[in-house]
């Protein structure tokens, strides 16, 4: 999901012929012909992505009706009661806090799994960009073609390996007892999220990466710094934008993921987005679906804000 | 003594041999990098061609070989994929989610991009910037909020089912567009189409005979992953799912996983393996034959994503 800002390479500066170029349109065009292309995709996302925010909102404020438990949604604002929203909010820590683990979990996976698809990410990137000489179009190829096969075919391929009788444990035989890796276990859970996202790491970096000029190294290394000094004081603080835009882009929908989990671990390492999951489909749990998804919003919006500034300074300094 | 100096020497010549090598070729092939590169490499796209293979099984088994067979695609009474009416309905499914999005998704996407690029204001600015959000936005949260609103607020327009699938996933797959015919837009400028009005086209004839010809290499590859991607999507289908005849082949992968999958499973998830890795392929072949020569009209534009 890197943005086209940050990889698209325009063949001219438009910075300043954008504003000429409004101006004379001007006088070619009247005034609602440019609007009028954007005018269905904005009608559009009012109608299918604003409204839909609002009634999240609503239904989280809303109230239940009393007989069958379903949700009433309250789209008055000024009517609007918090009572249900701070019913589910103390279960993350009044009480025995049956949400506490499942959001501490969440941020403990999104946090491992995110470095962990940094540190292996900028490793293949960075060979890639670097070193990959004649192989690097195949190697792209295969970075890329991850993209293109279902998560869920590459989540269920791992369930079949990691089974009590898979090949994972043929191999882990030979050195230890037989584990079973899908009863609830951590580790996979994770290795499960950085599989399924760190092609979305691997992409930007290598982006990054092969767009730093080799005369910069050379000058570092004219200068007599080691290669290792190099790397730290050239090639890393040059690729830290691209470093931070990929933790964004792999943590948000970790954090919204659910079914990594559904597929490779148990109720003992549900996460946030197993809350939101379970619950919207059960009957009288509406509101509480509502009010975990208002929670998720919280936790992802700066740094999805962040990472829209930055695409667009991006895109600007093109 | 004369060891001490020997070792010393030796000592000496070897750190100096290290740096020579260093020098001589700073930029040497770097062993550890590699293998963690090829290593990534098995371990990224191993799991997948062993899910492939045990399609092939004869046994019920996802997980241990027992021997060649096709049953689990064609021949058995019922368990194949072929032969297993929810699975073969799944696929069709699949298919009517995925051909219309696409071409709704992008158009409206295309059209969106153009407006955007040209009609500059603060409205423009507020539009683009909605759009944007509905591309970096976790699925799952757009998921719970589309399920909630045709439950609720739009329960009497359209419930959910065929209808709310195909305007979820256009909802969501709208953005992709926009990034990757906008990417276009800004490397074509506006120089070409202000050539077609100098020389007398309206500006119908200039859109038409000179933009949408420059972006149609843009608007190919948007088609060919919109599509890919509604293929292999999985949350807003599955929120919007109204009953089990409204589940694609990702729905269907996921229930069976968490029940008693067979190596039918294995074969649904061939089928959409197959059909978006040969959509995108198509694609990029005719990007690559009709973009010649303009600029940009590389892997790139299918690696933005």
């Amino acid at each position: 999901m890197a943005s086209a800002e940050t990889t698209a390479e325009p063949t001219r500066r438009r910075k300043d012929g954008a504003d000429e170029a409004a101006g004379r349109g001007g006088a070619w065009f009247p005034g609602w012909y440019w609007p009028s292309f954007a005018l269905p995709g904005t009608l559009w996302l009012l109608v299918l992505f604003v409204l839909p925010f609002y009634t999240v909102l609503s239904v989280a404020f809303g109230t239940v009706e009393p007989l069958f438990r379903s949700p009433l949604p309250v789209y008055q604002p000024w009517w609007w009661s918090f009572d249900t929203f701070s019913e589910t909010m103390q279960k993350f820590y009044a009480g025995d806090a049956v949400y506490q683990q499942p959001l501490i979990r969440t941020f403990a996976y999104v946090i491992l799994a995110s470095s962990i698809c940094l540190v292996l990410g900028y490793a293949v990137a960075y060979y890639t960009a670097r070193h990959a000489g004649r192989y690097r179009v195949l190697i792209l190829v295969a970075l890329v073609s991850p993209f293109w096969i279902s998560y869920l075919m590459r989540i269920y391929a791992w369930q079949s390996l990691l089974a009590s009788d898979g090949y994972v444990n043929d191999i882990w035989s030979i050195f230890a007892a037989p584990t079973n890796w899908l009863s609830g276990r951590p580790v996979t859970v994770i290795l499960g999220l950085v599989y399924g996202y760190i092609p979305f790491m691997i992409l930007p970096l290598f982006g990054s990466l092969d767009r730093i000029n080799q005369s910069m190294l050379e000058a570092g290394r004219d200068l007599g710094a080691s290669p290792a000094r190099t790397f730290w004081r050239v090639t890393l603080p040059l690729s830290k934008p691209a470093i931070l835009a990929g933790l964004v882009i792999v943590s948000l929908p970790m954090f919204g993921d659910y079914y990594t989990n559904d597929l490779l671990g148990t109720q003992r390492t549900s996460m946030l987005g197993n809350l939101i999951a379970n619950s919207v489909f059960q009957s009288g749990q509406g509101p509480e679906a509502g009010s975990l998804t208002v929670v998720l919003m919280v936790i992802v919006v700066v740094p999805m804000l962040y990472y829209l500034r930055e695409t667009k300074r991006a895109a600007e300094s093109l | 003594m004369s060891d001490s100096v020997l070792d010393h020497v030796t000592e000496g010549t070897t750190r100096r041999g290290v740096r020579a090598s260093y020098f001589r070729n700073p930029w040497r092939k770097p062993r550890v990098l590699q293998a963690v590169t090829v290593g990534y490499l098995l371990w990224s796209l191993l799991p997948v061609a062993i899910a492939v293979v045990f399609s092939f099984n004869a046994g019920r088994s996802r997980s241990s070989w027992q021997g060649f067979s096709l049953r689990w695609w064609n021949g058995d009474e019922f368990d194949s994929l072929f032969t297993d009416e929810a699975l073969r309905q799944a696929m069709l499914h699949t298919f009517r989610l995925a051909i219309p999005t696409a071409i709704v998704a992008v158009g409206i996407g295309t059209a969106f991009a153009i407006g955007i690029d040209r009609w500059r204001g603060r409205p423009a600015r507020g539009a683009n910037f909605l759009m944007l959000l509905s591309f970096v936005l976790p699925e799952m949260i757009l998921g719970v909020s589309l399920f909630l609103v045709f439950t609720f607020l739009f329960d009497n327009l359209l419930s959910l089912g065929t209808g709310a699938q195909w305007l979820g996933l256009i909802t969501f797959q709208m953005s992709y567009a926009v990034v990757i015919v906008r990417a276009r837009l800004l490397s074509i400028g506006p120089e070409y189409e202000e050539a077609a009005m100098d020389l007398g086209a309206r500006p119908g004839q200039s859109m038409r005979r000179v933009l949408l010809p420059l972006l149609s290499p843009a608007i190919l590859a948007s088609v060919a992953v919109v599509f890919a991607d509604t293929v292999d999507d999985f949350v807003i289908v599955r929120f919007l799912s109204g009953a089990a005849d409204t589940e694609p082949l990702s729905v269907k992968i996921y229930s069976a996983a968490r029940a008693s999958p067979t190596p039918a499973v294995n074969a649904a998830a061939t089928v959409m393996l197959v059909s978006t890795m040969t959509v995108i392929a198509i694609a990029y072949l005719l990007y690559r034959r009709y973009g010649r020569g303009q600029h940009g009209a590389d892997v790139s534009s299918f690696t933005q994503l």
